[in-house]
């Protein structure tokens, strides 16, 4: 009996805690809508954003970069232009199909407009089949698989394709000529870095750049990545190309250094993020190359007033390229919405067809890139830009033009 | 009339009754709230899910509850069957009507994790103990991982095959990537649909449920009781543990089928060793050797994550209270008198209430 209280006083305190959270996030919301001292009628019923990421689980960090950059465009454009012009719900989906699928009929239910998601590539590929089987919008700021664009006409990314990346950063390579024995260490187990990895070795040899060693490790395997930089070394790679995440190029970076090991080292936007980590010596750092869309570091207006907002809105967090291009996701939309090709009374299926055919007219410039433009399977083309990092900070690396 | 026959049955007959009873009702109560429009989104996107789980938790149950092993694998059959039913399902369905198409992905699903149940089973059912559970959960980490590193295509030149990258298959560039790696496979032509799935279980319900009042089942209870004395009784121990086993494999296979074909991709790395745990905390849950147990702690335990969205945060410490919850109110001995107190109270108390409408 004892432990039948035990249990319901727990359940019913943890009930009251997560209250006590939940409330707290509609407040919040709900002081954006207090704010709007009723205007233009018509504009009086917001446009309903959905959002799905992982915001608990192996892939939380990319998740919550999107729903904070998410949550923080919506803000800025509500309090602008004086009423709620979108409401934002983000639902959590562990970065896995099953529970996205899940995520995507709640919001459903909820009446959702507009999809800004999935974060990653796995679950947008059953979510973007049942957006394209409902004719409802799909923008997601970072699952950059081909496949994902490609599921339907209605989904469009706001990031580089996976093959893309490869190929840039293989010309860009070449062109500079950064080295000439290339090493790659890429992560098997995942769509982002082997797309990124076949794209890159295909177009290295097209240009005549000599792969010498590319070992790969698993989602199962990465708390030691040693025996990988040590590959490298003994292939006697100038160049180490690394299309992987920032937690595992941390670990790259750090067992190099241990042997001395110092090539030449070249990662794409998943690089974007690594003097973050927690307990890593970003000296270690200096002199890593990165193709990105995005550099917190930037001068250009727009940059620098959503670096600032971030940082003030979530604990002087600097955002990286997940939080930048789920935001300009939000800027995307706005736009349409003040070229009036959307209203908040149309269906979700009608906002879809009128997405659509703005989409790829467009030009949108943002955070991550001017000029930017889709084409009509809802890729991205962008001007990819190198940065280097010198002294923690990112740098534009030569010859590049900003 | 139906009713006192229903009393005078046997125990285990009226038994299976409630439990076929529970879930044709659940079906029936689904499709009027479907033709109803009463059904969200959201419940209706699990329904699949939901008979898929209760029938890997019905089939763990008869190696974990019956057999009386632990085995921390039945993920990686599920993956083994999801994969094998898929592939042919994107190759067949091309070219058959779907309704041969599919009874043969059913086919090749249920056909290649039984033949994984005989792989594993047959050297490692002859050892007992731990043995079992290691080797089972190292089985699912490599299927999970092989998987992974798997690339298959076809083209006019017939089947490549490569555990390198994609462009080692070799394939021609009007060929069919079927298998991308870690992207597994994608766009699959959705075609699960509830029906299929209550039907499935209706069939895993019906096979456990005879398997373990059949000869064959009596021996793997005894088994599972006393290894020794089943064995000195003449009843062949590793006949009767790879019977139970294989069995327990295909289903799990077949549940693979069905969920892969509700979804448009399907990933190696979603059948890891968390899915085991979870199916297995389904048959603890439920409680061991109790069919209708696995069923309705499937069928919660999937449908509870969801129900908790609102929390946000939060949702995963409600779950894992409900969970700790619920296995106190299944296994304390307190609460097992308490509720057996309570059950009696409300049954003498119906007693009273009928006699007195008898008497009335």
């Amino acid at each position: 009996m004892k432990k039948l209280i035990c249990a319901t006083l727990a359940a019913a305190m943890a009930l009251s805690l997560a209250a006590c959270g939940s409330s707290d996030s509609t407040a919040a919301a709900g002081s954006t809508a207090d704010s709007t001292t009723a205007t233009a009628e018509g504009a009086s019923t917001p446009i309903k954003l959905g959002g799905i990421g992982p915001t608990t689980g192996n892939n939380a960090q990319y998740g919550v970069a999107v729903q904070q950059g998410e949550e923080l465009a919506v803000q800025e454009i509500n309090e602008a232009a004086g009423y709620t012009v979108f409401e934002l719900q983000f639902e959590d989906d562990e970065s896995d199909a099953e529970t996205a699928l899940n995520a995507y009929n709640n919001l459903k239910d909820w009446g959702m407009q507009i999809l800004l998601g999935t974060v990653t590539s796995t679950p947008s590929l059953t979510v973007g089949a049942e957006a394209a089987n409902d004719n409802l919008f799909m923008l997601t700021p970072s699952a950059s698989a081909e496949d994902v664009a490609l599921t339907g006409d209605n989904i469009f990314q706001m990031c580089f394709t996976d093959p893309n990346q490869g190929k840039a950063a293989a010309d860009y390579i070449s062109e500079h000529q950064l080295g000439s024995q290339i090493g790659i260490i890429y992560d098997s187990s995942d769509a982002y870095s082997s797309g990124i990895y076949e794209a890159f070795v295909a177009e290295a040899e097209a240009n005549g750049l000599t792969v010498v060693a590319q070992p790969s490790f698993t989602a199962d395997n990465k708390s030691d990545l040693s025996t990988q930089v040590a590959q490298c070394q003994d292939a006697g790679a100038d160049l180490v190309f690394l299309p992987i995440y920032y937690q595992e190029a941390s670990q790259v970076l750090i067992a190099a250094n241990r042997t001395g090991y110092a090539p030449t080292f070249f990662g794409c936007d998943g690089m974007d993020g690594i003097l973050g980590v927690e307990g890593f010596d970003t000296s270690l750092a200096d002199g890593l190359m990165m193709l990105c869309p995005f550099s917190a570091y930037g001068e250009d207006e727009t940059t620098v007033t959503f670096v600032n907002n971030y940082k003030a809105a979530f604990n002087d967090e600097v955002p990286n390229q997940f939080a930048a291009d789920a935001y300009d996701c939000v800027y995307a939309i706005y736009q349409c919405v003040q070229d009036g090709v959307i209203t908040p009374d149309m269906t979700a299926s009608e906002m879809c067809d009128a997405l659509k055919g703005a989409f790829t007219t467009m030009t949108f410039s943002g955070t991550t890139g001017e000029g930017q433009t889709w084409d009509e399977n809802g890729m991205i083309s962008k001007e990819p830009k190198v940065y280097t990092i010198q002294d923690g900070a990112y740098v534009l690396a030569e010859g590049e033009t900003a | 009339m139906a009713f006192s026959r229903l009393k005078t049955m046997r125990k285990t007959t009226r038994s299976n009754i409630v439990t076929f009873g529970i879930v044709i009702l659940f079906y029936l109560v689904v499709q009027l709230l479907s033709a109803g429009g009463l059904l969200s989104n959201s419940f209706e996107g699990q329904l699949i899910p939901i008979c898929a789980y209760v029938v890997m938790a019905v089939s763990l149950n008869l190696t974990v509850g019956f057999l009386g092993e632990l085995s921390l694998g039945h993920a990686g059959f599920m993956s083994v069957g999801a994969f094998a039913g898929v592939l042919v399902w994107t190759v067949a369905g091309k070219s058959l009507p779907v309704f041969a198409a599919l009874p043969l992905a059913f086919l090749a699903g249920g056909v290649a994790a039984g033949l994984f149940g005989v792989i594993v089973g047959v050297p490692v059912l002859r050892l007992s103990g731990d043995y079992l559970a290691i080797v089972t959960l190292a089985f699912g980490e490599i299927i999970k991982n092989i998987i992974n590193a798997c690339y298959l295509g076809y083209d006019s030149t017939g089947l490549h095959f490569s555990l390198q990258d994609q462009s080692s298959m070799g394939l021609d560039p009007d060929g069919t990537v079927l298998i991308n790696g870690a992207m597994g496979i994608t766009r699959i032509q959705r075609v699960s649909n509830f029906t299929i799935g209550i039907l499935l279980v209706l069939a895993t319900v019906a096979v456990v449920l005879n398997l373990i009042r059949s000869r064959t089942g009596r021996a793997i209870t005894a088994i599972r009781d006393n290894e020794i004395a089943a064995q000195s009784a003449g009843i062949n121990l590793t006949r009767y543990k790879l019977t139970a086993f294989v069995v327990s494999a295909v289903f799990a296979g077949l549940a693979g089928v069905l969920y892969g074909l509700n979804f448009s991709s399907l990933t190696a790395s979603r059948f890891d060793y968390n899915t085991s745990i979870q199916i297995l905390v389904f048959v603890v849950l439920g409680g061991m050797g109790s069919v209708r147990g696995s069923i309705i702690a499937a069928a919660l335990l999937t449908v509870l994550p969801e129900m908790l969205r609102g929390l946000n945060d939060y949702r995963m410490l409600i779950y894992a209270i409900v969970l700790i919850a619920m296995m106190i109110f299944n296994q304390s001995p307190q609460i097992a008198a308490w509720r057996k107190r309570l059950v009696e109270k409300v049954r003498t108390g119906l007693g009273k209430s009928k006699k007195t409408k008898e008497v009335a």
